[in-house]
């Protein structure tokens, strides 16, 4: 019971918790300046979200890939990186999935679904692992390699989709007979489009955990993230742990795309730019404070306000954009931790008092 | 002087940590035109008062008054308001920028939209002459001298209308002739009418310069004393709370088998500028070596080529007979080397980890600590009680953060995991720097302890003194060679100083 509360007074959910209030105050601001009902606005929000099986299954479907990808960003970050290419990684990885899957048309789902997800996370991890041997053998800064990364990823996969599986006539690959759905959870959803990424993703949350704080080569890796020339001096080889941080990182980004094409679309389209989910690992592995279940949290927050911006544009009229300004002031407010920890003041002073009397 | 107003009084202050009392019901008066020596350990609590006065942290209880005023400092800005001004250990400063930039930084003077540089600069070299500070205003920081920086930063207060100075051990990262240079300024200051709190642990300095004495042992107050009326030895009991031999006591040493050899290494940095110049060294077991030399005349480069941190381009280096030159340094490691780096937040220490992990960083991937690739926490923690509780590492717990602790605590927590591993050759770097009487005398046991044993030592220092009482044997190196061999008891200062400057050469295979 102490250790419940411990948790819970803890300034590492209390100023999430916090800059999540402030975010939701800011965008209810905007919508009253704007002439919206706020309240009507949130409500509808919410009612989008869980109004209705099948809204709530694609809500899970939205949630998904934010899950992979903040594991992504996050999981390079505690390993001293910044991983700017979850969005390159993600790509490779879905024109892995669909070459492979396409390549096996006709052989039974069971068995080509499994190996082309392996095939999306493996893709994606030797993708990014690009940049992590070039940081660790040449020392070039890994944020601007993956960038660079992002546009050969997206040059390089449309090259590949239009050559080799485009559809006639259309600017997308043929279909994909294979699919991950969870067909019973799709029927409890109404045919949402809810696919086994959900379940892998959570999976990959919990081992993202264990072998980071449990295992040997976690404690290595963290050792290198906080202190590289500590960890040298050690007798640890950074280098190779740069390159397997990295590897691990792109395979979550890479099965956030297989599961893209597998579960969602069963298809690849031709992409005029680059689709954003590494962009929102980011802002989710940010929200998550870096910490694998904080990344599930967030991305959960982060899919609810996506996906519930449709319903609060279409119950209350507030254009989905605003979703935007609200997501933006909530990693606005947990970066400026002084400002919360601001607002927090009045309490923290008020309990201390307390406790001398 | 005993009679001028007290310009500052603590009252009674106390602070706590999670788990730690830091300061315990401090009283203190600094007198108009004084300087006044906080003595005290690593971690006995000076920082803290300090950070108090000025305004960095709150005082759960008692008050402070300036110039007979009560008044509350909640932060920096309004203790500079009130005329404090602080000199950082670690100094505050822009790199690229000018001396006058970095003064003004924060209150610029304006004419129009732009800022007044001319008139800035004239301030600057206003202060400058006035208390003989000698600071160009229009140097860049990067190019200037460490104690020219220092300078700058008590410009800074100066120009801020300081009048009560802080010094926050302001000699630990100068050279000797900069500690004389900074001890004229000080009385310089006194002179024209500041007040100045001097935070050191260096009975050497206070004796020298100060007026009176405040010794702080363990957060409370063990006396205030006028320095005319007392003597080192006095001091440095007050603070440690017990007597302290400065004599290192030791027995002959008992010399055995070569453990580290190296023979003709050589080794050039990236301009291909020879650092390592045909560098011929034994050390055997049972014995300390202490290399003497001015700083960067290879002791770094010497390190970083026996642990492996840097590869050597000719020559050879044995441990126990086995060539370890160039191999990966987990392997020399595992060969029997045990090292306290030169500078134990860079190397020594991964900060943001525990006491409990940092203690495991060399060891980690072994039995017992690992199992099938998984971490045993249980035999981890109970390695870092053992440890913590064997070397008296003060922590309030072994899941702090070695962030947390002071730096007599941080080095106590390395050396506790360095000698643990029972290694064949111990590399000592600067293993005493920045501590405080009561920790050297424990790294100086830790390592005769280790020689009573049959180990070998190395120790790399730049205090003459500490190189004199410690070694068994000294080895002079410059210019990446060693350029004499003396025994301690055959040489003094004179000898090393001339051979240090590279005027002497003696003993050893010198073959010039």
């Amino acid at each position: 019971m102490s250790r419940l509360r411990r948790i819970f007074t803890l300034d590492s959910l209390i100023v999430p918790l916090v800059a999540i209030l402030l975010g939701l105050i800011v965008g209810a601001v905007v919508m009253l300046l704007g002439g919206y009902n706020p309240f009507e606005a949130y409500s509808a929000l919410i009612k989008r979200v869980v109004g209705n099986p099948y809204d709530f299954g694609e809500t899970i479907r939205q949630i998904t890939p934010l899950i992979f990808t903040g594991l992504a960003v996050a999981f390079a970050f505690r390993s001293g990186m910044f991983n700017i290419g979850a969005d390159g990684q993600v790509l490779i990885g879905m024109t892995s999935a669909t070459a492979v899957s396409l390549s096996m048309s006709g052989v039974s789902s069971s068995i080509v679904v499994p190996v082309s997800v392996i095939a999306g996370g493996v893709a994606g991890g030797l993708w990014a692992a690009i940049a992590g041997y070039l940081k660790a053998k040449r020392g070039i800064n890994e944020v601007i390699t993956t960038i660079m990364l992002n546009w050969t990823a997206l040059y390089l996969s449309n090259y590949v989709i239009r050559h080799f599986f485009l559809l006639k006539g259309q600017n997308r690959s043929e279909d994909i007979g294979a699919s991950a759905a969870l067909t019973f959870l799709s029927g409890i959803f109404n045919n949402a489009r809810v696919h086994w990424g959900i379940v892998i993703a959570l999976l990959a949350a919990l081992f993202f955990y264990v072998y980071l704080w449990k295992t040997k080569q976690g404690y290595e890796m963290r050792a290198v993230g906080f202190n590289q020339n500590a960890a040298e001096y050690a007798g640890m080889n950074v280098g190779r742990n740069v390159v397997k941080a990295m590897f691990i990182s792109g395979v979550f980004a890479g099965l956030a795309g297989a599961f893209e094409v597998l579960g969602v679309f069963h298809y690849q389209s031709v992409f005029a730019a680059s689709p954003g989910y590494g962009f929102d690992g980011i802002a989710v592995a940010l929200l998550g404070m870096n910490h694998p279940f904080g990344v599930v949290l967030a991305a959960i927050l982060y899919g609810v306000l996506t996906y519930g911006s449709a319903g609060m544009s279409f119950a209350a009229g507030v254009p989905p954009e605003l979703i935007k300004i609200i997501i933006g002031s909530i990693i606005f407010f947990i970066a400026a931790q002084g400002i919360v920890r601001f607002v927090l003041k009045p309490f923290y002073l008020k309990r201390k008092k307390e406790k001398v009397l | 002087m005993s009679t001028a107003a007290p310009v500052v009084e603590l009252k009674q202050i106390t602070k706590r940590f999670p788990g730690i009392v830091a300061n315990d019901s401090i009283s203190l008066t600094l007198r108009k035109g004084e300087i006044h020596a906080l003595l005290g350990e690593n971690g006995a609590g000076k920082s803290t008062l300090m950070n108090i006065l000025f305004g960095l942290y709150q005082p759960d209880e008692g008050s402070i008054e300036i110039d007979g005023k009560p008044v509350t400092i909640d932060n920096p800005n309004k203790a500079i308001k009130l005329g404090i001004g602080m000199v950082h250990q670690h100094f505050k400063l822009v790199q690229p920028f000018t001396v006058t930039e970095n003064i003004i930084l924060g209150m610029e003077p304006t004419k129009g939209l732009n800022i007044d540089y001319k008139s800035a600069s004239a301030e600057v070299a206003k202060l400058s002459e006035q208390y003989g500070l000698h600071v160009n205003p229009n140097s860049k920081i990067q190019d200037i001298s460490v104690g020219m920086q220092q300078r700058v930063e008590i410009m800074k207060t100066l120009f801020r209308g300081a009048d009560i100075l802080i010094f926050d051990e302001p000699t630990a990262v100068l050279t000797p002739q900069e500690i004389v240079e900074l001890m004229a300024i000080m009385r310089r200051l006194v002179a024209e009418g500041k007040s100045i709190i001097l935070i050191t642990h260096k009975l050497k300095e206070i004796m020298e310069i100060s007026d009176r004495v405040t010794i702080i042992r363990r957060g409370k107050v063990i006396d205030t004393v006028d320095t005319d009326n007392t003597n080192p030895n006095e001091l440095a009991e007050k603070m440690v709370g017990r007597g302290v031999t400065f004599k290192i006591e030791k027995d002959a040493p008992v010399i055995g088998q070569p453990v580290l050899q190296l023979n003709q290494v050589k080794m050039n940095d990236k301009q291909g500028v020879s650092v390592l110049n045909g560098l011929d060294l034994e050390v055997k077991a049972g014995e300390i070596v202490g290399i003497a030399g001015v700083d960067g005349n290879g002791q770094s480069e010497l390190i970083e080529a026996i642990t492996g941190l840097r590869k050597i381009d000719s020559g050879s280096i044995k441990l126990s007979g086995k060539e370890i030159a160039n191999l990966p340094a987990r392997k020399i490691i595992e060969s029997g080397l045990s090292h306290i780096p030169e500078d134990r937040h860079k190397h020594g220490l991964v900060l943001d980890f525990s006491i409990s992990e940092n203690m495991v960083l060399e060891t980690y991937y072994k039995s017992p600590f690992s199992k099938n690739g998984f971490l045993d926490r249980r035999v981890v923690d109970k390695n870092a009680e053992k440890l913590v509780q064997d070397f008296d590492v003060r922590t309030p717990s072994i899941e702090t953060k070695a962030r947390s602790l002071s730096g007599g605590n941080q080095q106590k927590a390395i050396i506790a995991r360095e000698i643990d591993k029972n290694p064949d050759l111990l590399i000592a770097a600067q293993p005493t720097r920045g501590l405080d009487v009561g920790a050297i005398e424990f790294v100086h046991k830790q390592l005769i302890g280790q020689r009573d044993q049959g180990k070998a030592v190395l120790l790399i220092s730049f205090e003459l003194d500490e190189i004199m009482n410690v070694s068994d044997r000294i080895a002079v190196i410059y210019e990446g060679r060693i350029v004499g061999e003396v025994l301690p008891q055959n040489t003094n200062d004179q000898e090393l100083g001339l051979m240090m400057a590279g005027f002497m050469e003696k003993g050893g295979q010198s073959d010039e």
